[in-house]
C-alpha cells in the first residue's frame, strides 16, 4: 500500500487551490494592481503596435477603392446637380412664358367681344430697313391678312403676309406703317408713323390743338385697318415748327418691340377695305 | 436664314446687321473648286426674297450682282484670299444696301438718305467686315471637306 505519494498530491493540490484563491481575494482586494499592471502593460503595448501597423497596411491597400467609388459618387452627383439646375432653368422658362400667357388671358378676358389667337414671336425680317416679326400662327389657325396683333400693353402691327403655318407682321414702328389714332385727352385725331429709328411720332395735327405729354395715343378706327381704342403709347415731346400748319408729336409706344415673345392675333375683326370707295379720275 | 431671322437679326449696331446670307455666299462664291456658285446665289436670294418684306426681287438682284462679281474677282485678280473675301464683302454690301434704300426711296418709305447711311449702312458694313473672316474659314474648311484634295501616289 503507497499511502505517501497520495497524500503528497492531495497537499499539492490542496496547497494550489490555496494559492490560486489567495490570488483572486487578493486581485480582488486590489492588493495585485501594481503586480498586473507591471505585466500588462508590455502586452498592451505590443499589441497597440501591432493593431497600429495592420490598420496602417489595411488603409494603405483599401484607399484606392475607397478613393474610385468616391469619385464615382461625385461624379454621380455632379450629373445630377447638371441635370437639375437644367430643369430648374427650363422650369423658370416655363413660368415666365406662363406669366406672359397669363397676362395677355387676363387681358384678353377685358375684351370678350374679339377673339384672339395667340402666337410665338419667332423672327425678325432680315432687313434692316424693314421692322417686321414673323410668328408661329398661319392661315391653318384662321389668321388671315390685315388682321390687328396686339399684346397685353397694345398694338402691335398687323398682318401682311401669311402661309398655312406662319405670318409677317409689320409691326407700327416700320417706315411705311400709318395708323390713324386719336388723343384721349386732346380728343382730336392725328396718324402715328413710323421710322427708320424705330421711333413713332404723330404728324397732321393742327396748331390749334394743345397738347400734353403724357397724354394716352389710341386706335381711332378710322380707315377700318384697326378696331378703337386700342393703346398706341404716350406723348413725350411736342413739336411746334413755327409757320407750319401742323405740329408733330413723339410717342413713347406702349409695347416693348426688343422683348416680344407672344402676341395675340384679333381674329374676328375684318379691315375694311376702302379702296372701292376713292374717287377716281374719269376719262 | 433661320439663324439671321431668329439671331442675328436681333443683334444690331446702331440699326445694322450681320448679313449672314451675303457672307455665307461670298465665301462660298470665292473657293476655288466651288462651281455652283450662281445656283447658291439664286437659291440664298429667292429665299431671303419669299421671306423678306422689300419690295420685289431687291434682294435677289444683289445677291446675284455680289456674287458674280466676288466670282470675276476670284478669277482674274486674286486667287482665293482672305483680301478677296473682305473686298467683295465690302462692295456687296454697299451693293446690296445702296439696292435697298434706293428700292425703298422709290417706292415712297419714308426713310432719309443720310440717316440710312449713317445708321444703317455703315454699322451693318463694319458687322459684315468682322465677321467675314470666321465665316470665309468655315465656308473653306467645308469646301476642303467636300471637295478634298487628290493625293497622287
Amino acid at each position: 500500500m503507497d499511502f505517501p505519494s497520495s497524500s503528497a498530491g492531495i497537499r499539492r493540490t490542496f496547497t494550489l487551490v490555496l494559492v490560486v484563491v489567495g490570488l483572486i481575494l487578493l486581485a480582488l482586494g486590489g492588493y495585485l494592481n501594481p503586480l498586473t499592471r507591471a505585466t500588462l502593460n508590455p502586452i498592451l503595448a505590443a499589441q497597440t503596435w501591432i493593431s497600429t501597423r495592420y490598420m496602417a497596411l489595411r488603409d494603405f491597400l483599401t484607399v484606392p477603392r475607397d478613393i474610385a467609388s468616391l469619385r464615382a459618387r461625385n461624379a454621380e452627383l455632379e450629373d445630377q446637380v447638371s441635370l437639375l439646375q437644367a430643369q430648374v432653368i427650363d422650369l423658370e422658362q416655363q413660368m415666365r412664358e406662363a406669366q406672359v400667357a397669363s397676362a395677355l388671358l387676363g387681358w384678353a378676358r377685358t375684351r370678350p367681344q374679339n377673339q384672339y389667337v395667340a402666337a410665338d414671336v419667332v423672327g425678325r425680317d432680315p432687313s434692316p430697313y424693314l421692322h417686321y416679326i414673323f410668328i408661329n400662327q398661319g392661315s391653318d389657325n384662321g389668321i388671315r391678312r390685315g388682321m390687328p396683333v396686339v399684346t397685353e400693353n397694345g398694338l402691335v402691327g398687323r398682318v401682311d403676309a401669311i402661309n398655312a403655318v406662319g405670318a409677317r407682321i409689320q409691326i407700327i414702328t416700320d417706315p411705311s406703317s400709318a395708323v390713324n389714332v386719336r388723343l384721349e385727352t386732346a380728343e382730336t385725331e392725328a396718324i402715328l408713323m413710323g421710322s427708320l429709328t424705330g421711333e413713332i411720332s404723330l404728324e397732321m395735327i393742327p396748331q390749334e390743338v394743345e397738347l400734353q405729354k403724357g397724354d394716352i395715343v389710341l386706335t381711332s378706327g378710322l380707315g377700318g385697318n384697326f378696331p378703337q381704342n386700342l393703346v398706341v403709347g404716350q406723348v413725350v415731346n411736342v413739336q411746334q415748327p413755327q409757320g407750319s400748319l401742323f405740329q408733330e408729336a413723339d410717342i413713347q409706344p406702349s409695347v416693348d418691340f426688343n422683348s416680344l415673345k407672344v402676341v395675340l392675333v384679333i381674329t374676328n375683326f375684318k379691315p375694311i377695305d376702302v379702296t372701292p370707295l376713292l374717287p377716281t379720275s374719269v376719262p | 436664314m433661320i439663324v439671321q431671322m431668329a439671331i442675328i437679326s436681333r443683334l444690331p449696331l446702331l440699326q445694322g446687321t450681320v448679313d449672314l446670307v451675303l457672307l455665307v455666299l461670298l465665301a462660298w462664291t470665292l473657293q476655288e473648286k466651288v462651281t455652283t456658285w450662281w445656283q447658291w446665289a439664286l437659291i440664298g436670294g429667292i429665299l431671303v426674297t419669299y421671306v423678306s418684306a422689300m419690295p420685289s426681287v431687291t434682294l435677289l438682284v444683289g445677291y446675284l450682282a455680289a456674287t458674280a462679281f466676288a466670282r470675276i474677282m476670284q478669277a482674274q485678280i486674286w486667287k482665293t484670299s482672305v483680301l478677296a473675301m473682305f473686298a467683295t464683302v465690302f462692295l456687296g454690301t454697299i451693293v446690296i444696301h445702296g439696292l435697298s434704300i434706293g428700292v425703298l426711296l422709290f417706292s415712297g418709305t419714308r426713310i432719309q438718305l443720310q440717316e440710312s447711311i449713317q445708321l444703317v449702312l455703315f454699322p451693318s458694313l463694319l458687322l459684315n467686315m468682322l465677321a467675314a473672316l470666321p465665316v470665309y474659314i468655315l465656308m473653306k474648311d467645308l469646301a476642303g471637306w467636300l471637295y478634298p484634295v487628290e493625293i497622287q501616289t
